[in-house]
């Protein structure tokens, strides 16, 4: 295994997750009862998410300055494991919402915001996909992931606060607030989102290392036609 | 100079509004009447649960490790 710092790190980090997001002590608050542990897997998918689309927005303006495809590898890697994490996010906040708020989907502002969110990546992959030159797919893909994520942070964190939202941190919501967090749930939640978000990180980089694979293999058998 | 005021009491106000959260107090630790697991915690049945999660996890990992080390050998054996 390359690097293996910080992969143990990860693994232990989630390890913690798991067993401290079950046994440590969470506040007792209405409506939420002891799915206020959720916080530890459900926020950090979007926390995560956010900071893999940072890194790929990053990578994105590498490789337009560069013309490197080893960039766009990173960018790409990194926008599909941050969909699989927006999913799961989407999917696990459905899920708790149907037990809080009382419906599945309940067309609140953030549902709504994150779910044109996540239209517009999966209209990243549909445009990359619909390019056959790399170059082109490359640097297509690098602009729209730019604008994409310019998008994307006011629509999920500022438009959902100018209304009334379930959601916590938007409107005047009770229950419990995820940007007003006490210690005690800090002490998870933190490490949380730093280990999902390696471990979304340590999934993007094998796929990066399979893609530059592939093409290591593809240049070699149009050398041997040649 | 009044486009400047503006902006800083716009940022106030901003600022007000944000101060609009429930705190968590130590009284919400010790809330009895709201119902939690606690007959499954004292029973230990969440140490069961506990145990599958990390059961679960651990053969998560050790595949995902597997498969990176399929790649580095891959990759091993495109540069020879």
């Amino acid at each position: 295994m390359r690097a293996s710092w910080w992969k143990i790190l990860t693994i232990t980090l989630l390890a913690y997750t798991l067993i401290a997001g079950l046994l440590l002590d969470v506040p007792r608050l209405p409506i939420l009862n002891e799915t206020i542990r959720a916080l530890y897997f459900h926020v950090t998918m979007w926390f995560g998410m956010i900071i893999m689309l940072v890194v790929a927005v990053v990578y994105s303006v590498k490789y337009l300055r560069s013309n490197d495809l080893k960039h766009d590898d990173l960018a790409i890697e990194f926008t599909n494991a941050a969909i699989l994490f927006g999913v799961l996010g989407i999917v696990t906040g459905m899920l708790w919402a149907k037990f809080t708020w009382g419906d599945y989907w309940s067309g609140d502002p953030k549902q709504n915001a994150s779910a044109i969110g996540l239209l517009m990546y999966f209209a990243y992959l549909v445009l990359r996909n619909s390019l056959t030159d790399v170059h082109q797919r490359a640097r297509i893909g690098a602009v729209y992931s730019i604008f994409a994520f310019a998008a994307f942070i006011p629509l999920i964190f500022v438009l959902p606060r100018l209304t009334d939202s379930l959601h916590p941190g938007n409107g005047g919501n009770p229950g419990f607030n995820a940007y007003d967090l006490d210690s005690k749930l800090r002490m998870v939640f933190y490490p949380a989102i730093i280990a999902w978000t390696l471990l979304g990180t340590w999934l993007s980089f094998v796929r990066v290392r399979l893609r530059r694979v592939e093409r290591k293999i593809e240049d070699k058998l149009i050398n041997q036609v040649l | 100079m009044k486009k400047w005021f503006l902006i800083l009491f716009l940022a106030c106000s901003l600022q007000a509004m944000a101060q609009e959260k429930i705190e968590i107090t130590e009284a919400d630790y010790q809330n009895t009447r709201i119902e939690m697991a606690d007959l499954m915690r004292s029973e230990g049945k969440i140490y069961v649960l506990v145990g599958i999660i990390v059961l679960v996890f651990a053969g998560i990992v050790v595949y995902v490790i597997n498969t990176d080390k399929k790649v580095s050998r891959l990759e091993k054996l495109l540069q020879e």
